[in-house]
């Protein structure tokens, strides 16, 4: 299965999908030590993002959700990629900053993620010309398997 | 798609203002580029919500611009931080854990930030104008500034908003656009009283309604009553930003932007209609609470976001009222130009009589203040009940003023 969708942050990836139910405010919703889940309205309490391919709905809340998911980055305990259903651009200025100060590449795309069971391998290729600003239009590959 | 930039922007890109502001106006290209903006506006200030240490990472950032001689180039005022630098002696942490917390917001002082250390730049000498530019961080401050004085900002995460303080410049797009301030989802409120009371909580409730159910659009209230003051839609947006993306309401003959329902959304339709009746909001008030009615409290966490000058003068003048003798803490957050006002105005001449524990630069969801944590913390505060279970790891309930003060004064969880 193939799908297309928007580079919202630069990279490839791949990782086994962790779907999220509900939107994820990374600050005051993901330990950073561990990267599991700690917003307790969250109904995806408890499971762990570290190594996953992220798919969540959206973000919400805090403007520090930046902050804690560059660090979730920096300490390895972040998601390999993140697929959003609805944009969010708090999450994109967190991977960029990680790029930039540990050269680790999160990469994020913007599509549907509707139809993917958790555990399934996703791959994700959001490498478009980063500095001509062609991004937002630029094909991407999803391959769900 | 090329962004466009003119002549300040390219010599910030080319490094002739130093490499701390050709990274950040990097930075700024690179996002822009993701959300598909076409240009810059110029800025006339920012509000900075790094100085929370989250771990190595903020640090890393500001040392980075710091390294290539950044300093920010528009008033800049900052969120809170991790640590009370005025009352240092209430922080419960090993000296050890304070130094980079510390050294977190002292790096954002030397690039020229205003040391403010308040989620209520609104209440500042620094509080835009109607149609002003700015670029803010801090949820519930990007939601005021947009909602409550029609100042334009979009929902800044931390670093971003930096990088906007420095190069004096915000992506055209977003909030920033006349095109997309415009109401999209309409919440009405139904069944309730015609003479509506005005209730701290009915703010918090309905703002949690619109919050979780609103994504990332654009909502429009209709019904709510005139607010007491401001303060009521302070908590509104408070909550409604906890719970979800939202950046900018209106509240229909309430906000700046909205004096009917044709302006509001400038004669278009709703995309969709929610109503609100008297039990929904109840209900999302009940759900912020993790203990039943009667559960004995260890404190009361008060000022989210941070308290204003009148809030202190309704807390102070129920205090005087019910004068609760349980010994149980009460923590009222503000900032620390708000504290200095109440004190001269004489709020804070009985505060031995009350254990009230002052708490400026911070917040006590965000780090580590309550002495105690047997039974519940309780707070009038939708956006404190949210996030302060996850994380402090303590229990919850939550009330209006007067019943946190009556609560204090029994010791458990009451309603008055």
């Amino acid at each position: 299965m193939e799908r297309e969708g928007r580079a919202y942050a630069a990279g490839s990836a791949q990782g086994p999908a962790l779907v999220l139910r509900m939107p994820l405010s990374f600050y005051g919703g993901v330990a950073a030590e561990t990267g599991e889940i700690i917003d307790r309205s969250h109904p995806d309490l408890g499971r762990n993002i570290a190594g996953k391919m992220l798919l969540i709905p959206g973000g919400k809340g805090s403007s520090s959700s930046s902050s804690v998911l560059a660090e979730l980055i920096r300490l390895g305990t972040g998601p390999v990629g993140i697929v959003l259903a609805r944009p969010d651009p708090i999450m994109v200025i967190g991977c960029l900053v990680a790029r930039l100060l540990y050269g680790r590449a999160v990469p994020i795309m913007v599509c549907p993620i509707d139809g993917i069971a958790d555990g399934c391998m996703v791959r994700i290729d959001c490498d478009g010309p980063r500095a001509t600003g062609s991004g937002p239009d630029a094909a991407m590959l999803w391959r769900g398997s | 798609m090329v962004i466009v930039l003119d002549d300040i922007e390219r010599a910030y890109l080319g490094g002739e203002a130093g490499a701390g502001t050709a990274m950040a106006m990097e930075l700024l290209q690179s996002y822009a580029s993701a959300i598909g903006a076409e240009c810059f506006v110029p800025i006339k200030g920012a509000h900075v919500d790094g100085c929370l240490y989250h771990g190595e990472a903020g640090l890393d950032f500001v040392e980075m611009l710091q390294q290539g001689a950044a300093r920010v180039r528009v008033p800049t005022t900052l969120n809170v931080g991790s640590i009370d630098l005025i009352h240092p002696e209430i922080m419960r942490m090993e000296p050890d854990a304070l130094s980079k917390p510390k050294r977190l917001m002292m790096a954002h002082e030397e690039l020229g930030c205003i040391a403010s250390f308040t989620c209520a730049p609104y209440q500042t000498l620094f509080r835009p104008s109607f149609g002003d530019q700015v670029a803010w961080g801090e949820s519930n401050a990007i939601v005021f500034a947009n909602s409550v004085i029609g100042a334009r900002t979009e929902r800044y995460g931390d670093f971003l908003d930096l990088c906007c303080a420095i190069t004096g410049r915000a992506p055209a797009w977003g909030l920033h656009l006349d095109e997309n301030r415009c109401g999209q989802v309409l919440f009405d409120l139904v069944g309730f009283p015609a003479s509506l009371e005005a209730t701290d909580s009915l703010f918090a409730g309905v703002g949690l309604i619109v919050g979780l159910l609103t994504g990332d659009l654009v909502p429009v209230i209709q019904g709510l009553p005139t607010p007491r003051d401001e303060d009521q839609l302070k908590t509104l947006g408070a909550a409604a930003a906890s719970v979800g993306a939202v950046g900018l309401f209106h509240a229909i003959g309430i906000t700046p932007e909205a004096p009917t329902l044709d302006a509001a959304f400038r004669g278009r339709r709703p995309v969709a209609t929610n109503v609100i009746t008297p039990s929904d909001v109840r209900d999302a008030l009940a759900r912020l609470s993790t203990v039943p009615d009667g559960t004995p409290i260890s404190a009361l966490c008060l000022g989210t976001p941070h308290f204003s000058l009148e809030e202190w003068r309704r807390l102070v003048c129920l205090l005087r009222q019910v004068r609760p003798a349980q010994e149980i803490p009460i923590y009222v957050n503000t900032s620390r130009a708000t504290l200095d006002a109440a004190r001269a105005v004489g709020l804070l001449d009985e505060i031995d009589d009350y254990r009230l524990v002052p708490v400026v630069d911070t917040c006590t969801y965000v780090t580590s203040i309550l002495e105690r944590f047997e039974g519940a913390a309780m707070t009038n505060s939708g956006k404190w009940a949210h996030y302060a279970p996850g994380n402090i790891g303590c229990a919850v309930a939550f009330g209006a003023l007067e019943d946190c003060v009556a609560s204090a004064a029994a010791g458990h969880v009451v309603r008055v």
